[in-house]
């Protein structure tokens, strides 16, 4: 059996890696070859302005208010004591399960002129009322930041919570008021915690078309679609998902600085909280934790539920456990297959921590900035060809039947969620393995225990929280994934997510809402995994 | 030498994965699931030819086409609109067929000169109002949409949906660009509100009241009615006393390179007959291309209407004009 640091193992599968995450990247970059300049002309002189500034109000709005949610929710939750703090502290987590495209067209449908709520009012106040529209910035941003503040208020939670009661105190005796203290120690030891929510919160913000395109909100995103279906030209919105893919550089980058120079503390745990509030104040933080709540998950719920009773009811059929079962199992099998590869990768890192490697690894971790879309088209580009060009004369130089065997199949879907979502398998990965000090397989090897068993018998365990809660995201992420499935999926293997599309895309938003609700309950399962999880952290 | 047992397993897998019986096609849908299914079960029932399908929006569905070429297993291509029929012929992903019982069947308008696709079920987009406030007289052509009478009171759809592309490219074909221009132009002045995502949306604002009149296609229509039968909309035909109202179609054609071609032909034959026209008629309350199958009853009480006669190719063809027209004219 080889040693499990040699070098001619980890390189390769690294390298491996990168090159499945290459391809796709590859087939977007070759489509500079052909510049279709009539089309630029017209986007120049008619969109590019508009799209800019649309993505750029987005990426600003979501950021500034995932960040205000999250952290101020982390932290009332996890160092305050009100009314209420033990359930929403993890209740806050579940708009995890909620997909932005359901959330944003239960919005439209409820607050839109003709939706319930201004109908109702109209019918108290008059029919001349008019409020300001739902389908407007404001409420897009505020859709997005709904859906995406679990990110940051997830991480920053965890980051007040290993800070410990130490730090806190000291700041106090100091002559620090418990706000000065939050500004001056707490919230600087927590920025790269936040940093790497805001990061994957803006990267689903860019790469969102769902939700947008609900509200009309054109951006990068809106504009590649109508490049390529409207003016028939792939190799254009291709171009023009390079230029996404530039933002998102910048988004990574920005991360990578914030996170590079501070370390996150890991002190002793607090036994009770460190301020209780009371009176207003205690009020106060209830109500705002509970109208986050009631916002993001409560409302879009029962709205679902009332359409389910009022249409989707009639559509539950059979059907729906062989949607369900196929969700559940691609889901799983996509979440061991992409975890176990980020396993690999992250032990290739730790092994190996030279400048190539590091490159792969951040390689690798790409296709999650890509819009899925895009991502999908590119990798089954990169499927065809590989079947035109290897498999099919391969199979008919042996004698085989000489028919495409990837693209189609649910291995190569499979890979395509794997290139998707490394990036969500290996951050909460590597944070586990960096927990282990060196000196515990060192002391292990002196005890004559190495190579496979040390991973089964040191590595395995001790990482198995952090696996789980890798496979957790991964698997939430997969339910909700849409481009790829439709794109790729073998016949036969139509998904809750795909089910949502074909209803949603013919405008039966109401019957749309039974997969809707299907999804986000067989996504609560991992969701309340793991919270579980990390309460018990 | 640990390769040998992979490469007899990808041959092994090969042979058996791929050796379909030609009794099963394999058909590459832009139509939903809902509302293609019901056809193939029909044809399954019929002939014992099994038909799988996979459904997605068309430029993925096409683009898969032209990246598996000659190794394609889809034997059909379904969409939603003549643009895109237009367009997979043009990209060559289309076998020319011709056929007596299809060209028997589908008026010659329906179908592509090139005979690479024919129309199956036709779809009117045309105008719906206001039962309450729009009066008898006020509505006559889509180009007067943009009148003075109308400023404020108008609602439509994106112009990223193609529906409206298509609806701008006939325009486009009829008056030339610079009345066509104009013409949008004016109906954005008009806007009462900001574009909508869905016709089912813009009717459902009718009804309630944030505007009158907008341009919506025909089964949108028949469906909220089925589900809210008090809905103060109805349609309107226009342009009856000049070039009659736009229609579009969706329609199929069989695959340059399909592995069935003579199975794929006889199910595109019998798509195009009585028994399937008057599935697709009842299925999504389309107008059937077959003249000779009536519409679904509620269909035919909306009433009678002469349709635009233009080809529906010119939708394709004119279609990124349409569509910088349309950004040009500030129609999101």
């Amino acid at each position: 059996m080889t040693h499990l640091n040699s070098r001619w193992l980890w390189y390769p599968l690294a390298l491996g890696f990168a090159a499945l995450v290459a391809m796709p990247i590859l087939v977007l970059l070759l489509s500079w070859s052909e510049v279709d300049s009539s089309i630029w002309q017209h986007l120049w002189d008619t969109q590019l302005p508009t799209l800019v500034g649309n993505t750029v109000v987005l990426a600003v709005g979501v950021g500034v208010g995932v960040v205000l949610l999250g952290v101020s929710l982390a932290w009332l939750t996890s160092l305050c004591e009100f009314p209420g703090r033990r359930w929403l502290d993890w209740a806050l987590m579940l708009p995890f399960a909620i997909p932005a495209y359901v959330l944003a067209f239960v919005f439209v449908g409820l607050l839109d002129f003709a939706g319930p709520v201004q109908s109702t009012l109209r019918d108290w106040f008059g029919s001349g009322l008019r409020l300001p529209p739902v389908r407007s910035t404001g409420g897009v941003i505020t859709v997005l930041v709904l859906v995406f503040y679990p990110y940051v208020y997830l991480l920053a939670r965890g980051a007040f919570m290993a800070q410990g009661r130490g730090l806190m105190e000291a700041a106090r005796v100091l002559g620090l008021s418990p706000w000065r203290a939050f500004w001056r120690v707490a919230l600087p030891m927590a920025w790269p915690a936040i940093g790497a929510g805001l990061a994957l919160a803006l990267m689903e913000t860019l790469a969102d078309f769902g939700a947008v395109s609900v509200f009309n909100y054109q951006t990068f995103t809106t504009a590649i679609y109508k490049t390529w279906y409207g003016f028939y030209s792939l190799s254009s919105a291709t171009q023009l998902a390079c230029l996404l893919l530039v933002f998102v550089l910048v988004v990574l980058m920005a991360e990578k600085r914030l996170r590079g120079q501070t370390r996150t503390a890991s002190e002793r745990q607090r036994a009770a909280a460190l301020f209780p509030l009371r009176g207003v104040k205690a009020w106060a933080a209830s109500a705002w934790c509970g109208l986050v709540f009631a916002l993001a998950f409560v409302v879009p719920i029962l709205q679902l539920l009332a359409w389910f009773w009022e249409r989707g009811r009639f559509d539950l059929d059979s059907r729906y456990l062989d949607l369900v079962s196929n969700t559940l199992s691609i889901g799983a099998v996509a979440a061991l297959l992409t975890v176990a590869s980020a396993l690999v990768l992250a032990f290739a890192r730790r092994q190996y921590a030279s400048r190539q490697m590091r490159s792969l690894v951040a390689f690798s971790n790409l296709g999650y900035a890509l819009p899925g879309s895009l991502l999908a088209v590119a990798i089954m580009f990169a499927f065809s060809y590989l079947d035109n060009h290897l498999v099919i004369p391969l199979s008919t130089a042996l004698g085989g039947a000489g028919k495409p065997l990837l693209l189609g199949s649910l291995a190569a879907l499979l890979v395509a969620y794997l290139i998707r979502f490394m990036a969500v398998a290996y951050g909460p990965l590597e944070g586990a393995l960096a927990r282990i000090r060196p000196s515990i397989p060192q002391a292990s090897r002196s005890l004559g225990v190495g190579g496979v068993a040390l991973f089964w018998r040191i590595y395995l365990p001790l990482l198995l929280p952090g696996c789980l809660s890798a496979a957790l995201l991964v698997f939430v992420d997969v339910l909700k994934e849409m481009p790829a499935t439709l794109l790729m999926r073998p016949f036969g293997w139509d998904t809750l997510a795909v089910r949502i599309y074909a209803l949603t895309s013919e405008g039966e938003w109401s019957r749309a809402a039974l997969p809707a609700l299907t999804l986000v309950l067989v996504g609560l399962l991992p969701v309340i995994g793991l919270i579980r999880r990390s309460a018990r952290h | 030498m640990q390769m040998r047992p992979l490469f007899a397993a990808v041959v092994l897998a090969a042979t058996t994965f791929t050796a379909n019986a030609a009794e099963e096609l394999v058909v590459y849908s832009a139509r939903i699931d809902d509302l293609i299914k019901p056809v193939f079960d029909a044809y399954t029932a019929k002939t014992g030819v099994k038909v799988s399908f996979i459904t997605d929006k068309e430029a993925p569905l096409l683009a898969r086409l032209k990246a598996e070429g000659a190794n394609t297993p889809a034997d059909m291509l379904i969409t939603v609109d003549a643009g895109n029929l237009w367009q997979a012929s043009q990209e060559d992903v289309l076998e020319p067929v011709t056929s007596k019982v299809i060209e028997a069947n589908i008026p010659a308008q329906y179908r592509a000169t090139n005979n690479t696709w024919t129309g199956l079920s036709l779809r009117a987009r045309t105008l719906a109002y206001s039962t309450e406030r729009v009066k008898d007289g006020e509505l006559s052509t889509y180009e007067a949409l943009g009148d003075a009478n109308m400023e404020g009171r108008l609602c439509l759809r994106t112009s990223q949906k193609v529906y409206n592309q298509s609806l701008t490219a006939a325009m486009l074909k009829t008056w030339g660009e610079e009345k066509t221009e104009a013409v949008v132009k004016s109906w954005v002045n008009n806007l009462a509100t900001d574009v909508f995502s869905d016709d089912t949306a813009l009717l459902k604002a009718i009804d309630a009241g944030q505007c009158d009149v907008g341009i919506v296609n025909s089964y949108y229509y028949g469906r909220l009615l089925a589900s809210q039968p008090d809905l103060k909309v109805k349609l309107f035909w226009p342009n009856q006393a000049d070039r009659g109202v736009h229609v579009n179609l969706s329609g199929a054609g069989v695959t340059k390179h399909a592995p069935h071609k003579a199975e794929a032909i006889k199910l595109l034959e019998w798509m195009t007959g009585p028994e399937a026209q008057s599935i697709f008629a009842k299925l999504n309350m389309e107008f059937p291309a077959n003249p000779s199958v009536e519409p679904a009853p509620e269909v035919k009480s909306w009433g009678e209407f002469k349709a635009d006669t233009i080809n529906v190719e010119f939708a394709g063809k004119l279609q990124p004009e349409a569509i910088k027209l349309m950004d040009r004219a500030g129609w999101k």
